[in-house]
């Protein structure tokens, strides 16, 4: 039975340009204080534009409601659970987007004089520290934009190290578990890319490692715990296998959710790691982004990391370009400084030993849900889990019923889905991490809705492989979408 | 910890649950020597009232309320108040990526709005839903244009902005794509065709200038457009200030646009986030980085939109993918729709004819060092004096100035780039003519 979510009416809305009428309008300009002149002037008459065909002209008022309505057919984390594996969809606390918004913060411009922007390198500086701290590194990197981009640019750091050394080598070695992006930002940094296959249990596989580690791996980049939330029993010993062969251990550190407070990639043998600050560090997803992935590494990689490089020169800070072995720009200026204000917030708030009481919650969590659900859907793998558990869809498959018609149906129960056939080593996979911000009604909630949907799959099939039905948008037509792309609005369409 | 929603009894209850009998138990299976045996070396957690206090503090050591004439990248414009409104609703702040469409409808109904208004300000066919920034959007599109044309060499001119062409140097140097710069005419500020000739050539992929440039000056984008495909290659246009597009007429020589919309009320935040944009061809759709937003119908035939041509991307694709990119910047992307909407057809022409006449007010008073046609943004020569000494002469006044070319550009050692835009008051546009008199 549906218990969590009752249908209420949601409001239609065109398209900005449906909306349009000439002459409406939603601004007003300030009288200029200073003569006007006359662009085909001041531009050259071929360099003018006529009007600029189709774009929208609405009034405030309408623009408020189309967003707002717009606004209302999604699902947010302000709603309820959000229980996508490896997206660590935790509250995103408020006053983090408060104090990013203090006029000194949002306004500071980058050019502007170091003496004049200390504020934003302290926030800069301290937040590195207590990365570097959390993860058991030497230095951090806040440059990258997003964690894809701290991954090429890792990788471009070991590329780095390893050309110092003589070599640079071939081949990135990724397990058959890791995310799309660990493949994709070995080949954007120049490396071939090698899938080890992943051992019975899900894990790396130690014989295969050690068989496979020659003087042409630069790496082998590993997300721990997997994408199963299983924690890499041989961690240390795989990083010993590297290393004696010239090789580094880079960590995808999307599941740090998991270890906060609790071990440490740098103690464990991880040379470089990334960081998604919209994952472990709270900052909003905002459907999609901005995102932030900075970068730890060892003392023996901090000479390449990007430039600039915050030094401390007397009492102030000061901005490092001089740094010879550096890979260079991964990105223009420093980083997304907005959503860097937002991540140290939320260290501040928790603090050292808040933040392992979160990591805490978030393990607790994940296990109770394990247990709740283990009796109706199949857990592909025995080994303990931490922040996050992945069921395959192995007993529904028997009633025709598949991972992504569960996900559907889950919806109607008020949830977002969890995330749908990943990892791909599971057959239809159901990825759960519900993270240390969901209370246990509402964990108890999602697990009513779950074991429901296991019962409603066994009595009726063709109920769940329909679903959703209490949304405004039903199933959504990708197929077509992809074979006849419209990717924009034109009059009439 | 007031973001931890359990008491301590239902910790119990569920550890109850799952058969364990501590918190710490959950662990157990960790090898003992990855396990971290102390506390974090950070201090304990604060309230709420200390974190504000704590970065109010930190504002304050910033510049606050100084009027400023830097642009070079990132401008100062007005930021309408609903743009904050709309961004700040839960619905679309704390939203994941689209992929699940039935439930997603509002953030897909943006983007899509974006997409299309993005094609329609450059006039390109169609535009992805967002890059990083407008810096890393450059050499996605020059390996776009690789792709397309089954080349590798970048030519690019000097006058685009120059952290731009270091992040395009940091990623083609490991992609295997020579990039060669080519220079400026030294009094026009513009592009030097001849030395584009000398530098293109059969194995040229792309050629990249910015207009209007970094020196703020309109380039000659169509004679660019013509030596690229005599010889093969495709031209990418960067553009850094998006308020130009509200006057500027898009070149139909481009055939890749690399783009940063920050202009359109994303705030300075002392260099991100903000979002790039790659807009392109129809016919160069499936080389395309990063995500699309496409429109296509649910069962019940009702119009809706949904991510789509996922298979040049990285979690289909893998190492074979057109890009790396994942994320998208779906907010900023949002915030652009909303100051675009607000402004509108008729608002955007207006707020770019007052950027040009606040400029020129100011160039009218200097003498530009460029005789190029220039946007909002020209450089000056700091006659007898050095850049720096008349940026500290502004400072006493609590006015930022320009920004000294010499830190990019050795032989513009003797100029400043000054920006003016709708924000920039006739007093203060004085006090700088004053200084540097």
């Amino acid at each position: 039975m549906i218990k969590k979510v009752r249908s209420h009416i949601s409001q239609n809305e065109p398209l900005l340009f449906e909306r349009s009428s000439p002459g409406k309008r939603a601004y007003q300009l300030p009288e200029l204080d200073v003569p006007a002149v006359d662009p085909a002037v001041e531009l050259g008459a071929g360099n003018v534009r006529a009007e600029i065909d189709g774009f929208p002209e609405i009034s405030e008022v309408e623009a408020i409601r189309h967003f707002t309505r717009l606004s209302t057919w999604n699902y947010a984390i302000d709603y309820g659970m959000y229980p996508l594996g490896s997206c660590t969809m935790k509250y995103n606390p408020r006053v983090n987007e408060l104090v990013a918004k203090i006029e000194g913060m949002a306004w500071a411009h980058p050019y502007q004089p170091e003496s004049l922007s200390q504020g934003s390198m302290e926030v800069m500086a301290r937040l590195e520290s207590a990365l570097a701290e959390i993860t058991g590194l030497h230095a951090v990197s806040l440059q990258p934009a997003a964690g894809a981009h701290g991954e090429m640019a890792g990788i471009l750091l070991i590329r780095a190290l390893l050309e110092k050394r003589g070599n640079p080598r071939k081949k990135v070695l990724i397990p058959d578990s890791a995310h799309g992006t660990n493949p994709a930002s070995a080949a954007i940094a120049g490396y071939a890319v090698e899938n080890i296959p992943s051992n019975e249990a899900g894990l790396l596989d130690l014989a295969a490692l050690e068989r496979i580690v020659d003087g042409d791996v630069a790496a082998l980049m590993v997300t721990n715990p997997n994408t199963l939330g299983v924690f890499e029993q041989n961690i240390v010993e795989a990083a010993r296998i590297l290393h004696s062969k010239g090789a580094m251990l880079y960590m995808d550190g999307a599941n740090m959710n998991a270890l906060v407070g609790i071990a440490r990639p740098g103690d464990f043998g991880v040379d470089v790691l990334h960081l998604n600050l919209h994952k472990t560090f709270s900052t909003p997803h905002g459907g999609g982004g901005p995102g932030a992935g900075p970068v730890a590494v060892t003392k023996e990689l901090e000479p390449f990391l990007p430039i600039p490089r915050l030094k401390r020169s007397g009492k102030k800070w000061a901005w490092d370009y001089n740094r010879k072995q550096s890979i260079g720009r991964v990105r223009a200026f420093y980083g997304n400084f907005g959503v860097l204000v937002r991540a140290l917030a939320y260290i501040l708030a928790h603090g050292g030993p808040g933040l392992r009481n979160a990591t805490v919650d978030a393990v607790l969590n994940a296990n109770y849900i394990r247990k709740s659900l283990e009796p109706y859907y199949d857990l592909p793998y025995a080994s303990p889990n931490m922040h996050e558990v992945v069921f395959s869809d192995a007993r529904q498959e028997k009633s025709g019923v598949r991972t992504g018609d569960i996900a559907k149906r889950l919806i109607d129960y008020g949830f977002h889905p969890y995330t749908v056939s990943f990892p791909l080593i599971v057959h239809g996979a159901l990825m759960i991490e519900p993270t240390e911000t969901e209370g246990k009604m509402e964990l108890d909630s999602f697990i009513d809705a779950m074991t429901s949907i296991a019962k409603e799959v066994e009595d009726d099939p063709q109920l769940v492989k329909n679903a959703p039905y209490s949304v405004r948008t039903s199933r959504v037509d990708e197929v077509a979408a992809a074979r006849k792309p419209v990717l924009r609005w034109k009059p009439g369409n | 910890m007031r973001y931890l929603p359990k008491s301590d009894s239902e910790r119990r209850q569920m550890l109850d649950a799952c058969g364990t009998g501590s918190a710490d138990d959950l662990f157990a299976h960790l090898p003992p020597e990855v396990r971290l045996n102390r506390p974090l070396d950070l201090p304990p957690g604060i309230s709420e009232y200390e974190i504000i206090e704590y970065f109010t503090a930190r504002a304050a050591e910033n510049a606050n309320g100084y009027p400023s004439f830097l642009g070079a990248g990132v401008y100062h414009h007005f930021r309408p108040v609903i743009v904050d409104t709309v961004v700040s609703r839960g619905e679309f702040l704390t939203s994941y990526t689209p992929y699940q469409a039935e439930i997603s409808q509002g953030i897909l109904t943006s983007i899509f709005e974006f997409q299309t208004m993005m094609c329609q300000l450059t006039g390109m066919d169609v535009a992805n839903a967002s890059m990083y920034d407008g810096s890393t959007a450059l050499p996605e599109a020059a390996m776009m244009a690789a792709r397309v044309t089954g080349k590798g060499k970048v030519v690019v001119a000097r006058s685009v902005h120059p952290e731009y062409r270091e992040v395009l140097q940091t990623y083609a140097k490991r992609q295997g794509m020579p990039v060669e710069e080519f220079g400026y005419v030294p009094d026009a500020g513009v592009i030097d065709l001849e030395d584009l000739e000398r530098k293109i050539d059969g194995l040229t992929a792309a050629v990249v200038v910015q207009s209007p440039n970094f020196f703020g000056v309109i380039d000659q984008v169509k004679a660019a457009g013509e030596i690229a495909h005599r010889h093969g290659a495709l031209l990418i246009l960067v553009f850094t200030e998006a308020v130009s597009l509200g006057l500027l007429e898009p070149s139909p020589e481009v055939d890749i646009v690399a783009g940063e919309v920050q202009s359109f009320a994303i705030s300075p935040s002392y260099g991100g986030p903000f979002a790039g944009v790659i807009a392109t061809r129809e016919k160069y759709i499936r080389q395309m980085p990063g995500r699309l937003v496409g429109q296509t119908v649910d069962s019940r035939g009702n119009r809706a939109f949904c991510l789509t041509l996922a298979t040049r991307e990285q979690h289909i694709r893998r190492e074979r993918a057109t890009s790396n990119i994942c994320t998208n910047q779906a907010l900023v992307a949002l915030m652009a729709t909303v100051f675009l909407s607000v402004y509108g057809k008729q608002g955007l022409r207006e707020l770019a004819e007052q950027n040009l006449a606040k400029a020129h007010y100011l160039a009218g008073r200097l003498k530009p060092r460029f005789s190029g046609k220039f946007f909002n943004e020209f450089a000056v020569r700091t006659e007898g004096k050095k850049p720096d000494a008349v940026n500290r002469e502004l400072l006493k006044k609590k006015i930022v100035g320009g920004l000294p070319l010499g830190r990019f550009y050795p032989e513009l050692a003797d100029s400043l780039l000054l920006c003016a835009t709708e924000m920039s008051r006739r007093a203060d546009m004085d006090a700088v003519a004053e200084a540097l008199a």
